[in-house]
C-alpha cells in the first residue's frame, strides 16, 4: 500500500514536472533576437504596420466613433471586452505610460509580447492578442512598430482585469494550448504574384483576419483547414461572412477597406466598422495587396 | 368522392396554416426599416460610387441622390422601431437590444445622419472633389450606427 502511495506521488511529481517543462514561456530565436537589434528602425513604416495590424481596433479607447480623429485612435488606454466562450477577456492598457501602460519596456520585451505572447514577467498572455498571427511578422517590422510606438501618448487608465474562471485563469496552462495551436508557419503557400504576396503577408501576418473569419475548433484554435470560411462570432452573436464574400472583385474588396462601402453601398458595421478606420489608413496598394490575396487564395486548388 | 373532397379541405386547410405562419415572420416595421435602408443605399450608391470613380461624375445626379438622403433623414422612423422588434425577440432582423436600451444614443446617430447629409445637400452639386469630401462624413454616420446597433450577419 505504501508502495503504491509512493508510485502515484513519483507520477504526480513527475507529470507535474513534465506540464511545467511543456508549458514553460519560449523566448525569441536569436536570429529575430539579432535581427530586431542591427535593424535601423524606420517609425514611419512603424505606423503603417500599427494600422496593418490593427492594434487600435482592441486597444483605444471602448466605443470611439469610426470617424474620430487620429490621435483619439492613436490612445491605447484598453478597456475593450469581449465576451468569449472561455470567459471575458479585457484589452489591457499598452500606451507609452510607464507603469499602466508598456512605456518601460525595451524592444526584446515588445518583440517577445507580439510575436511569442509572453510578457516581460514571463507568462502567457491570453491568445485573444493574436500573437499567432504577428509570430509571421518580419522582426524588421516589430522593430519599425516599436519605433512609432515611441511617439504614443502615455495614458494613466488602469488596465482592467480579464474575467476568466477555471482551469483558464491558470495562464501556464496556455503553454498546452501553445503547443496545440501556435503554429507560424502561413497557410496559404508561397505566391508568386507580388502584389498577392504582400497580401498574403497583411492578412497572415499582421492584419489578423483569420481570428474572426475562420472557425475555431472546441480549445479555441483556428481550423486552418477551413481557413478565411467564415465563423460564428467569437465575441458576440451572428456569424462573420466567408473571404473574400461572393461575387465581389478586387476593386469591390479594396474600397470596402477604405470607404466600409459594400457594392451595393450597404455601410460597415459592428467590430469591422473598427477595422476599417484602420484599413483606411494604409497605403491604397496595400489595400490591393489585400483584395489580390483573398481572391488568389479562394481560387487555390485545394490542397 | 366525399373522401377526395375531405382531403383537399384538408390539405387546403394545411397549406393555409402554413402561409399565416409565413405571414407572421414577416413583420411590417422589419420590412419598413429595411425599405428606409434600401433606399438610403440607393441614393448613397449614386455618391459613392462617383466618389469611387465607378461612374461619372454628374452634378445634377448627385444633387437630387444628396436631396434624397437629406429628405429620407428627415423621416419619422420611431414607429419602425417597434418594442419586441430586436433580433433576439425575433427572428428575421439584425437590429440589437441595444437600440432600445440606449434610445438616446441611437437618436443622436439618427441626427448625425441629418447633418451628414446636410453637409452633402451643399457639396455634391459643387464639384468631385467636394463630393469626395462629404462622403466619409456621410458613410461615417451610417457606420457609427451599425457599428453600435446592428449584429454582423
Amino acid at each position: 500500500m505504501r508502495k503504491l502511495a509512493g508510485l502515484a506521488l513519483v507520477t504526480a511529481v513527475l507529470g507535474a514536472a513534465l506540464f511545467w517543462a511543456l508549458t514553460r514561456p519560449a523566448s525569441l530565436p536569436v536570429e529575430t533576437l539579432a535581427a530586431l537589434q542591427n535593424h535601423p528602425a524606420d517609425p514611419a513604416n512603424g505606423e503603417a504596420v500599427f494600422w496593418a495590424a490593427g492594434c487600435a481596433s482592441c486597444h483605444a479607447e471602448p466605443g470611439l466613433e469610426t470617424t474620430a480623429p487620429t490621435e483619439e485612435r492613436l490612445r491605447l488606454t484598453g478597456g475593450h471586452a469581449f465576451d468569449t466562450p472561455f470567459g471575458t477577456f479585457r484589452a489591457p492598457n499598452i500606451s507609452m505610460h510607464p507603469t499602466q501602460g508598456i512605456g518601460a519596456w525595451d524592444l526584446t520585451q515588445f518583440a517577445t509580447a507580439v510575436m511569442q505572447g509572453v510578457s516581460p514577467e514571463g507568462a502567457h498572455y491570453y491568445p485573444a492578442f493574436p500573437y499567432t498571427t504577428y509570430s509571421r511578422a518580419t522582426p524588421e517590422d516589430i522593430a519599425d512598430l516599436w519605433a512609432f510606438w515611441q511617439s504614443l501618448p502615455a495614458v494613466d487608465t488602469p488596465s482592467p482585469r480579464h474575467g476568466v474562471g477555471f482551469p483558464f485563469n491558470i495562464r501556464r496552462g496556455l503553454g498546452l494550448w501553445k503547443i496545440l495551436n501556435f503554429n507560424a508557419d502561413f497557410v496559404a503557400p508561397v505566391l508568386d504574384e507580388p502584389r498577392a504576396a504582400r497580401g498574403r503577408y497583411l492578412v497572415e501576418g499582421l492584419g489578423h483576419c483569420g481570428e474572426c473569419h475562420t472557425p475555431r475548433d472546441i480549445a479555441g484554435g483556428l481550423d486552418r483547414s477551413q481557413w478565411l470560411m467564415g465563423a460564428a462570432n467569437p465575441a458576440g452573436d451572428g456569424r462573420i461572412p466567408t473571404l473574400p464574400p461572393q461575387g465581389w472583385s478586387a476593386v469591390d474588396i479594396a474600397a470596402y477597406l477604405q470607404s466600409g462601402f459594400t457594392p451595393s453601398f450597404d455601410v460597415v458595421g459592428g467590430s469591422m466598422a473598427d477595422v476599417v478606420a484602420n484599413m483606411s489608413r494604409i497605403a491604397p496598394e496595400d489595400r490591393a495587396a489585400i483584395a489580390q490575396y483573398l481572391l488568389t487564395f479562394r481560387s487555390l486548388p485545394n490542397p | 368522392m366525399i373522401r377526395r373532397l375531405a382531403l383537399t379541405a384538408v390539405v387546403a386547410l394545411g397549406s393555409m396554416t402554413t402561409m399565416s405562419f409565413a405571414q407572421q415572420e414577416t413583420d411590417p416595421n422589419v420590412n419598413a426599416r429595411k425599405a428606409y435602408m434600401g433606399l438610403l443605399a440607393y441614393n448613397i450608391g449614386v455618391l459613392g460610387g462617383m466618389a469611387q470613380g465607378r461612374m461619372d461624375y454628374d452634378a445634377a445626379a448627385a444633387s437630387t441622390a444628396a436631396s434624397n438622403i437629406h429628405a429620407l433623414s428627415m423621416v419619422d422612423t420611431s414607429r419602425m422601431w417597434a418594442d419586441g422588434t430586436d433580433n433576439q425577440s425575433m427572428e428575421g432582423t439584425r437590429a440589437l437590444p441595444a437600440i432600445w436600451e440606449n434610445a438616446a444614443d441611437f437618436d443622436a446617430r439618427i441626427a448625425a445622419m441629418a447633418s451628414g447629409a446636410e453637409a452633402m445637400v451643399a457639396a455634391a452639386g459643387t464639384d468631385l472633389a467636394s463630393l469626395q469630401g462629404a462622403i466619409g462624413g456621410l458613410g461615417g454616420a451610417c457606420g457609427a450606427c451599425h457599428q453600435s446597433f446592428r449584429q454582423p450577419e
